[in-house]
């Protein structure tokens, strides 16, 4: 008998079930099938325009800091501008995004740009979310050639760029976006819900940013996309 | 681990003549406390929420087999493997052979309980692999040798001075007149070291918060993002989780989330929650090529079905022990074993046996603080009072505790012998001690008069009194 299989039979005997059971298997097919919903949340309820007040401030409230701007076009002079209001050097690290891609970067020829994974000489990285979560201010943002997800916890300083047209109200919806973006039944490999630089408390709980993840956590929200 | 939890007295005196220990836990208390108290607040239908997880937890555990192997085949579909492991002993092997295929000499280590449980790290010292904690917590006291003393605070019994004494220790690299006085200057010299070993690495491995059936994914959350370099940088990842982290769907996940990081530190959401599904896919520019869990049982099928399977719910909050007199005072070692806290008292006896843990759950004030805050609503202070039923039937107390609870019982058992005993008795020390109104000594109180004074009694016993009442009624 494997490990697996006398897991399985201590669990059945201790719950006094058959893995057999008819019944047992529909339930659990069926939660699987449907993945209901909890109760409605009240950021669920929320209209285009709540929604984006309740992120920006959801995501302030969590040290992010939040660069409004109007078209996709004028996000690269926003890139540059938060690396020069830190003092950072005027290069950035991103994948290969079409969102991202298809920015005017000739707009800003003085900011150097590398592709690919991040390598740990980066000071900063450009990924594009899939959604930004009302609820808790957070970005999530989904792995791939894209968007690698070593962008996200390398380099000190992370700019995300989302669409205001992607913040939804709660998880169960950012779930959705993911969902959408893809074909296919695999999730990307990693999802990750971003929410706020990294920090640490374990001295003394004092709240520390910057711990292994990046320092600064920079959202550029695009208004009209 | 060795468990020292039989001897939690000695361990708690230990604990509370420890000064420096004393002013960690001082620190720490009220800010967990309030950190939640306002979170919680500030969210709509939490108890809602948490009947709503409960609900979740209780389907989960009753079809626990089936959720088990649909999540091994999404895992499979994946590209990833899932290893059952009965014992404690079958886990440490298991991840041992990944290791040595993967010829790996470093493995970075995100927290996890489950490796803490294992006794992961001697284990792979022994064999020549050494693991590097990455979280600051975890890295502080391996550093120290020590075990966590908090599920999601393994440091919080370490003050930042003795901090800066272990970082010169170990950090002999650096310059010695570097200023090391602020948290942030021992945070940035942590990131520093901690780069290296992330890079260098040849496995990662982590633990899990959540294990979703749905989509054969696992979910960690932490706050540095420690656990994110440590499972994506090395080429090999190996989740370590046990059977009860198991959830059916990703919307059930969320629920989860809306009870945990509010419980735990008072955060609406923790900075990085992590969803991971099988390895690096065809283009992928970064991730581990090889994908593992480790499902542990060690004990927990045959919790199904008691009157412990409750525990099974709990999501390591720690919000238990944040909230617990009796943790507060002592600490997590005192515990002597992985889990400290309320939690604690109620796991360890069903892990390593009453016969090693009884202690635990004597450990309790019944003040019912646990279960109040326990998103769960796990009833704790109900399983410590099975675990001391099963303690007395199994005589693991010692002689004069069981002849103390006998001579009571046969006085409980006698209502008229009992009145008139305690009448004589609380007469006679209603006289002794009016002129002070309190004592200072009395024979077989010691244990009380030691620290503070027994208030006299005022002449008549509480049923004298109720009895008296309703005849003048």
């Amino acid at each position: 008998m494997t490990a697996r299989d006398a897991v399985l039979a201590r669990i059945r005997r201790s719950l006094g079930v058959s893995g057999a059971d008819p019944a047992r298997r529909e339930a659990v097919a069926a939660r699987l099938g449907q993945t209901p919903r909890g109760p409605a949340t009240p950021e669920s309820r929320l209209d285009r325009a709540a929604r984006l007040r309740l992120f920006v401030e959801k995501a302030e409230a969590v040290k992010a800091s939040v660069a409004r701007v109007a078209t996709p076009a004028q996000v690269p002079a926003a890139v540059a501008e938060f690396l020069r209001q830190n003092n950072l050097p005027a290069a950035i690290r991103l994948g290969d995004d079409p969102r991202l891609n298809a920015l005017p970067w000739r707009t800003t020829p003085h900011l150097s740009i590398a592709t690919g994974r991040a390598e740990p000489a980066d000071t900063a990285a450009l990924s594009h979310a899939e959604a930004g979560v009302a609820e808790s201010g957070s970005v999530i943002l989904a792995s791939g050639p894209d968007n690698p997800t070593t962008l996200n916890f390398l380099p000190e300083n992370h700019i995300v760029v989302v669409n205001a047209g992607d913040l939804v109200g709660d998880y169960e919806a950012g779930w959705e976006r993911v969902r959408a973006r893809r074909r296919g039944a695999l999730l990307p490999r990693a999802v990750n819900f971003i929410t706020g630089p990294s920090r640490s408390a374990d001295i003394e709980q004092t709240i520390q940013l910057g711990a292994h993840g990046p320092r600064r956590l920079h959202i550029i929200l695009v208004e009209s996309a | 681990m060795h468990a020292t939890s039989s001897a939690f007295r000695e361990n708690a005196r230990r604990a509370l003549d420890n000064a420096e220990l004393q002013r960690a836990l001082n620190n720490a208390e009220s800010r967990f406390v309030d950190h939640r108290a306002e979170m919680v607040a500030t969210i709509p239908g939490f108890e809602a929420i948490r009947d709503e997880a409960v609900a979740i937890k209780n389907h989960t555990l009753a079809h626990l087999d089936l959720y088990l192997e649909a999540y091994e085949e999404k895992v499979r579909a994946a590209g990833g493997t899932v290893h059952f492991a009965e014992t404690a002993d079958d886990a440490r092997r298991i991840v041992l052979d990944i290791c040595r295929k993967a010829n790996a000499k470093t493995v970075a280590k995100g927290k996890s309980m489950i490796s803490e449980e294992i006794g992961l790290n001697g284990f792979l010292e022994e064999n020549g692999i050494s693991p590097v904690e990455t979280d600051l917590g975890e890295y502080i006291i391996q550093l120290r040798g020590e075990t966590p003393s908090h599920i999601i605070a393994p440091a919080v019994h370490v003050t930042k001075r003795q901090v800066e004494a272990d970082f010169r220790r170990a950090h002999r690299h650096l310059a010695d007149d570097r200023d090391l006085t602020e948290p942030a200057a021992l945070l940035a010299e942590a990131r520093a070291v901690m780069r290296t070993k992330f890079l260098a690495a040849d496995v990662g491995i982590t633990g899990a918060n959540f294990l979703v059936a749905e989509t054969g994914t696992s979910v960690i959350v932490t706050n540095e993002g420690n656990g994110d370099l440590s499972q994506t940088l090395p080429r090999v990842h190996i989740v370590l989780a046990s059977l009860e982290k198991l959830t059916p769907t990703l919307n059930d996940v969320s629920q989860f989330l809306r009870l945990l990081a509010p419980s735990a530190t008072g955060q609406r959401m923790t900075v990085y929650t992590t969803f991971s599904t099988g390895p690096r896919r065809p283009g992928d520019p970064d991730g581990p090529e090889e994908y593992h869990v480790v499902l542990l049982d060690n004990g927990r099928s045959s919790m199904i079905g008691t009157e412990f399977q409750d525990v099974l719910r709990c999501i390591r909050c720690g919000a238990c022990m944040n909230h617990c007199p009796v943790y507060q005072a002592v600490g997590g070692h005192a515990y002597g074993w992985v889990y400290a806290g309320p939690i604690g008292a109620v796991l360890t006896p069903a892990l390593i046996g009453v016969d090693k843990a009884g202690a635990l759950p004597n450990a309790s004030t019944f003040c019912g603080r646990c279960e109040e805050v326990c998103p769960m609503r796990i009833p704790l202070p109900r399983m410590m009072r099975h675990w001391r039923e099963r303690e007395f039937e199994r005589h693991l107390q010692p002689a004069t505790v069981r002849a103390g609870l006998a001579f009571w019982a046969f006085f409980a058992r006698h209502p008229w012998l009992y009145r008139t005993a305690t009448r004589i008795a609380f007469g006679m020390l209603a006289a002794l001690g009016r002129r002070r109104g309190r004592f200072r000594r009395l024979p077989l109180a010691r244990g009380w008069t030691a620290a503070r004074d027994l208030p006299a009694p005022e002449g008549t016993t509480f049923q004298a009194q109720w009895a008296e009442r309703r005849r003048s009624r």
